[in-house]
């Protein structure tokens, strides 16, 4: 009796979690669709889920824009912003975790509050200073602005993890002669390592979605992917079909990414709670 | 092999004081154990011989050589980690052949070391397992084997064995004896057991709250205690203290002294304490005889039986108990009374301030020493 209720429990929790993953996956294979729709086919009330495929929106956005320009330059920047907050906030996070001060925690609740900090509030500040110092529409400009808008939460989730590594096994390296240098690169970082990656990962996917700032400080030389996907909305109306196919392409390698990475996000998502 | 000294050590952490100025010569080959209660800063002082913490003030020598400023592993030094603190990430055989990697030893020589480490401790067999697959036994074997390999001047232990299951516990013991014997390193060692204290040592350092209550060898802790927290401290069961004034003051310095129920002459060096005195008698279980012609008199409360010995908690007429140490035969059972004999020339007597007042004649043990 209490078995039938159980299994009956965990088919209806199984239910209940396929109906919001798919919920919540709907959206992305709607816009997977739209993309392989006609214009009117995309347009069309009510919409129509079985339709004629065609390849024509997809070659109108090739056609139209350099795909591979936007999207080398997602990848260079979301890798090279990654790749420098990691250099600086491991040896952040070390200080912080095995070398606390009285006001490390106010530190890191502090480097937290600005990450509330509407990105707008500081547009013109940020503008200014990039136009100043010729980073406007520049890959550099970029990265430098998302590796300090990262910082906060890649310095935290660092810290996070390292707390979880004994110091007695760093002060065992110590004893057997590791420098600094060495304690950290072939002790700690070995054994943080799921939680260093699951933070880089991060970092990437922060750095691929942001469209605030690629929006307003570059036009082309430096448009990652968010821009190409705008550059097919406004201006010429409303063309759903040719926008999801371009929103498609955007999204997609860091979609395949993400799903090929998917344990160490969830490891890094939950800060660590899950051993 | 070498020499460590320690010249009035001190160690602040904010404004507290932990370590009050500890003095300590050890010798080379020497085997010292740091004993005392939990959080009396014997970590504390092990870490700081170590250079995991710095030195307030005091200076520490190993060898002759004033080291407070040194590296860790340049002070040759090695220390085995109460949580072991092996690389979980490495195998066995990496865990030990870190640090000669990080000396820049050549991979011929440190294959040959380990090696050699291993059939000591017995781990060939799992030299490339991963901590995470080793019992604690095992893990407890490759933490000091890393500590081996690098060949120390001086061996650091701290709690060790705390980890281990007391059979496992008392095995270790054993091994560790022996292999120090083998190695023939100077060895400091950090336990809160009185017991492990007693068999390892070559000498015992009892601190409490940061200070040195005595140092010596086990037999002079356990038979001339200095004071009443090394009298409490050291042995199992514990000393039996009563409290007591003294009575008499015979000219030789032998003080008759007198509890609520029972009275002692105990031969003290004169000049001890005034008639009225206040004072504590303790006296060891296995110093009280059970005598039918015994003058002190008492009432049998429990009687634990170890096989070898038995001990009878006694309850004496004015509700104080003591423990008595019996022979393994003795068939005395709870609500029995019986007499016993309090052993005088065994007898120690305390001042009010807790301290040992100094006998008149030495143990026969301790005779010279
Ligand atoms: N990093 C530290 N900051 C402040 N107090 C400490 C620190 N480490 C140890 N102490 C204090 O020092 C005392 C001695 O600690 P410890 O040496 O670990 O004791 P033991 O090893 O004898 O149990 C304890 O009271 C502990 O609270
Ligand atoms: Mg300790």
């Amino acid at each position: 009796m209490a078995r039938t209720s159980t299994r009956l429990r965990h088919a209806a929790i199984t239910v209940l979690a396929w109906g919001i993953a798919l919920w919540m996956f709907f959206p992305i294979l709607w816009m997977f669709l739209t993309g392989f729709k006609s214009e009117p086919d995309a347009l069309s009330t009510p919409p129509h889920f079985l339709f004629h495929p065609t390849l024509s929106s997809y070659q109108d956005v090739f056609a139209r824009e350099n795909y591979w320009h936007f999207a080398t330059n997602s990848v260079v920047i979301s890798v090279m912003a990654t790749l420098v907050a990691l250099l600086v906030s491991i040896p952040a996070a070390y200080a912080m975790a095995f070398l606390p001060g009285p006001r490390t925690r106010m530190t890191l609740l502090w480097m937290l509050s600005t990450r509330m900090l509407p990105s707008v509030g500081v547009l013109v500040p940020i503008y200014l200073l990039a136009r100043a110092t010729g980073l406007l529409d520049s890959r550099t400009g970029l990265i430098v602005i998302y590796m300090l808008t990262n910082l906060p939460i890649t310095v935290w989730m660092l810290y996070t993890f390292f707390r979880e590594v004994p110091v007695a096994i760093l002060e065992a390296g110590r004893m057997d002669g590791a420098t600094r240098w060495q304690e950290v690169t072939q002790v700690l970082m070995p054994l943080a390592l799921p939680g260093i990656a699951s933070t880089g990962l991060l970092s990437l996917i922060l750095c691929w979605n942001e469209t605030f700032w690629s929006l307003n400080l570059t036009s082309s030389i430096a448009a990652p992917l968010t821009t190409f996907i705008a550059s097919f909305s406004s201006p010429e109306g409303l063309f759903f079909a040719k926008l999801s196919a371009a929103s498609t392409l955007a999204v997609a390698p860091i979609m395949v990414f993400g799903w090929v990475s998917q344990k160490q996000l969830v490891r890094g998502l939950t800060f660590g709670a899950v051993k | 092999m070498a020499t460590v000294e320690l010249r009035n050590l001190r160690k602040t952490y904010l404004h507290e004081e932990i370590i009050k100025g500890v003095s300590l010569a050890i010798a080379e080959r020497e085997f010292i154990v740091f004993v005392g209660p939990s959080g009396c800063g014997k970590s504390t002082l092990l870490r700081m011989i170590a250079g995991l913490e710095d030195i307030s003030a005091g200076d520490l020598l190993i060898d002759g050589q004033r080291v407070n400023d040194t590296e860790p592993a340049r002070r040759g030094v090695a220390m085995v980690f109460q949580s072991y603190a092996l690389y979980p990430h490495m195998n066995v055989y990496r865990n030990m052949e870190f640090s000669l990697r990080l000396a820049g030893m050549p991979e011929a020589e440190r294959r040959q070391r380990i090696g050699d480490v291993a059939r000591i401790l017995q781990l060939d067999p799992y030299l490339d397992h991963k901590p995470g697959q080793l019992s604690g036994g095992q893990r407890q074997r490759v933490a000091i084997g890393r500590a081996i390999v690098r060949n120390p001047r001086v061996f650091l232990f701290d709690e060790p064995l705390s980890n281990l299951d007391a059979a496992l516990r008392g095995q270790m013991r054993v091994e560790l004896a022996s292999l120090h014997r083998r190695l023939d390193a100077t060895t400091i060692y950090v336990t809160h057991d009185q017991v492990e204290a007693m068999t390892m040592a070559d000498r015992i350092v009892v601190l409490d709250k940061g200070v040195v209550e005595q140092i010596g060898t086990p037999l002079e802790l356990y038979h001339r205690p200095r004071n009443l927290f090394v009298a409490r401290f050291m042995g199992s069961p514990p000393m039996n203290l009563l409290p007591a004034t003294i009575n008499a003051h015979d000219p030789d310095g032998t003080m008759q002294v007198r509890t609520e129920t029972l009275s002692v002459s105990i031969p003290t060096q004169q000049g001890g304490l005034e008639v009225g005195a206040p004072a504590t008698l303790g006296i060891r279980p296995e110093h009280i005889r059970i005598d039918p012609q015994g003058a002190v008199q008492g009432m049998v409360e429990v009687s634990e039986r170890l096989g070898a010995v038995t001990l009878l908690h006694v309850r004496l007429p004015d509700g104080q108990m003591i423990v008595v140490q019996t022979g393994g035969d003795n068939t005395d059972s709870a609500d029995t009374p019986i007499c016993m004999t309090f052993e005088e020339e065994h007898c120690h007597l305390f001042d009010a301030d807790g301290m040992a007042l100094a006998r008149s004649t030495d143990h026969p043990l301790l005779a010279g020493a």
